[in-house]
């Protein structure tokens, strides 16, 4: 882990045209992350926590300030970024491993390389057995897997990722966080994390960025100091986590009356 | 569902389907004497295959059932084509679907086998007409369901592409592409019995050759058991059409869990 910063929102505010006016989905938000580092990003639905994926990923420009990825401005999609969804978007007439070549593939990496890099990933993930399957006949839970994989394939310096196991039942994910917790670290990877799982936030991250409601502002910070970020379950178990956990739920207002 | 019983549900569904086919056969030869009914209302079973063989010796049944054939091909590879297309022309360019678009909402209300006579007009009685029509009546489900399956491709999926820096075409050809395949699929299935529909309409309205014609031809000669075999051809012409649209299709779509696929 070093001091460089590998993905920087500054000052950036999103508004959106609707009707006659406009409504703004983010206001002023301005995000650092380290070189390794793995920042989890929480607020209620709605206040933009998807549209800054989207201009972290260069799919659209912010309205106003910027985004910069490994200290490069962001102006459109690059090969630094990849970011990986709630939805697994495999390709159901793609194998698995031709899946996960997707990205490589449409970046012009040669075929011998592509299926190199495809097949460790596999290995490393458990699925190298399942390389030849087609996607609807695998569970949900490996095919966020193959996605994580396909995600890692293009070798980002900068993963965002956007609530990934929240469509997977709840053992699955805990398998999926650690997965997901040894390969970050393994690679050195720095993520964005959005998640609505404040335990998930918690136990994968060395930060916690708290959004407002809309507009969405960054409205608190929290440090997680506890060991082991590369393994999630035995984080869990620890006794600050309930601690963290009451801090979010009292950030985001849940259990006041008017939040249900 | 496990195999084996899979297996004995594929063995009884098709078992029920050769009794219910044995049964209609019986009904066929036996039931008009047993109702009364006199043959050239319905002729049984054994006249129609009588018929059948007097007009393969004497009506050239065989060529007829060859050129219909024929252009029902034609006329089914050709609209298909050009519905696919275009399909995927307006799919991609919001430009060319509000120019076009007025055109052929009109174009698929109006009935496409009414230009049955103006294409005879105009082409005299040759099999061109007659592909003509079958062209233009295929050309709609194939547009329409590829149009459709471009516009409804997952923009996840889309971006998701853009993220890794994909150019238009790689857009088009790794996801847009492969995407709209099971829907173009299904408008195939259509076309191809539509396709015998638009021909036997313009061999119906002019000419001397196809199954149409004879169509015409017996219903003139009031002889009932040859109508019976031209319709009885052109089912056989349209059943292979479609077959051999499953097969490819089959093929193709290979990925797509099993059950998924069925003949209709
Ligand atoms: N392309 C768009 N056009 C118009 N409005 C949009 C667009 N994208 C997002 N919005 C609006 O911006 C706001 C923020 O949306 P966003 O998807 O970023 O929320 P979110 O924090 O990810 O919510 P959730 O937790 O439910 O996923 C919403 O009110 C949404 O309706
Ligand atoms: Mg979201």
């Amino acid at each position: 882990m070093s001091d460089v910063i590998r993905l920087e929102y500054r000052d950036v505010t999103m508004r959106f045209a609707q009707g006659a006016g406009h409504l703004t989905a983010v206001q002023g938000v301005s995000i650092a992350v380290r070189d390794g580092d793995v920042v989890s990003l929480i607020g209620p639905s709605g206040c933009g926590k998807s549209t800054l994926l989207n201009i972290g990923s260069g799919l659209t420009a912010p309205s106003e300030g910027q985004a910069f990825v490994d200290g490069e401005r962001v102006e459109g999609p690059n090969a630094h970024v990849a970011f990986m969804l709630q939805k697994d978007l495999l390709l159901p007439w793609r194998t698995v491993i031709e899946n996960v070549m997707f990205g490589v593939e449409i970046q012009g990496v040669a075929p011998a390389e592509r299926r190199r890099r495809a097949q460790a990933l596999l290995e490393n993930l458990k699925l190298a057995d399942f390389a030849g399957h087609y996607p609807h006949q695998l569970s949900g839970g490996m095919r966020q897997r193959v996605a994580l994989a396909r995600t890692l394939a293009v070798d980002p310096t900068v993963l965002l990722l956007d609530e990934p196991f929240s469509a997977v039942d709840a053992q699955t994910r805990m398998v999926l966080q650690r997965e997901l917790a040894q390969t970050l670290k393994r690679a050195g990877k720095t993520a964005l994390l959005i998640t609505h799982d404040l335990i998930e936030a918690v136990t994968l991250s060395d930060r916690v960025l708290v959004m407002s409601r809309r507009p969405g502002r960054i409205i608190d910070e929290i440090a997680i100091d506890i060991p082991d970020r590369d393994d999630p379950l035995k984080r869990r178990t620890h006794p600050r986590v309930t601690e963290y956990v009451n801090r979010l739920m009292d950030r985001l207002d849940i259990g006041a009356p008017e939040a249900a | 569902m496990s195999d084996a019983s899979h297996a004995s549900v594929v063995w009884r569904g098709t078992a029920a389907s050769v009794a219910l086919l044995v049964i209609f056969l019986a009904a066929w030869q036996w039931g008009p004497g047993l109702l009364r009914i006199p043959p050239f209302i319905i002729p049984p079973l054994s006249m129609v295959a009588e018929e059948a063989v007097r007009m393969w010796h004497v009506s050239a049944l065989a060529t007829h059932t060859g050129i219909t054939a024929a252009e029902v091909l034609a006329g089914f590879i050709l609209g298909s084509l050009l519905g696919a297309f275009i399909g995927y022309l307006i799919g991609m360019s919001p430009t060319a679907e509000l120019a076009l678009s007025p055109y052929i909402l009109a174009l698929q209300i109006a009935p496409k086998v009414a230009f049955a006579p103006l294409f005879i007009l105009w082409m005299g009685f040759t099999v061109y007409p007659k592909i003509l029509v079958a062209i233009l009546i295929v050309f709609f489900p194939v547009m329409v369901n590829v149009l459709t399956a471009i516009r409804t491709v997952d923009p996840d999926l889309i971006n998701l592409a853009r993220a890794f820096k994909a150019t238009r075409a790689q857009i088009f050809w790794k996801i847009e592409f492969p995407a709209s395949l099971p829907p173009l699929f299904a408008g195939l299935r259509i076309g191809s019995t539509l396709a015998v529909v638009g021909v036997v309409v313009g061999e119906l309205v002019g000419g001397n050759m196809g199954l149409g014609y004879l169509l015409s031809f017996g219903e003139g000669q009031a002889n009932t058991a040859m109508v019976f075999v031209a319709i009885l051809m052109l089912t056989l012409v349209g059943g292979i059409a479609y077959l051999l649209v499953i097969l490819i299709e089959q093929r193709v779509l290979h990925y797509l869990p099993k059950r998924a696929m069925s003949g209709f």
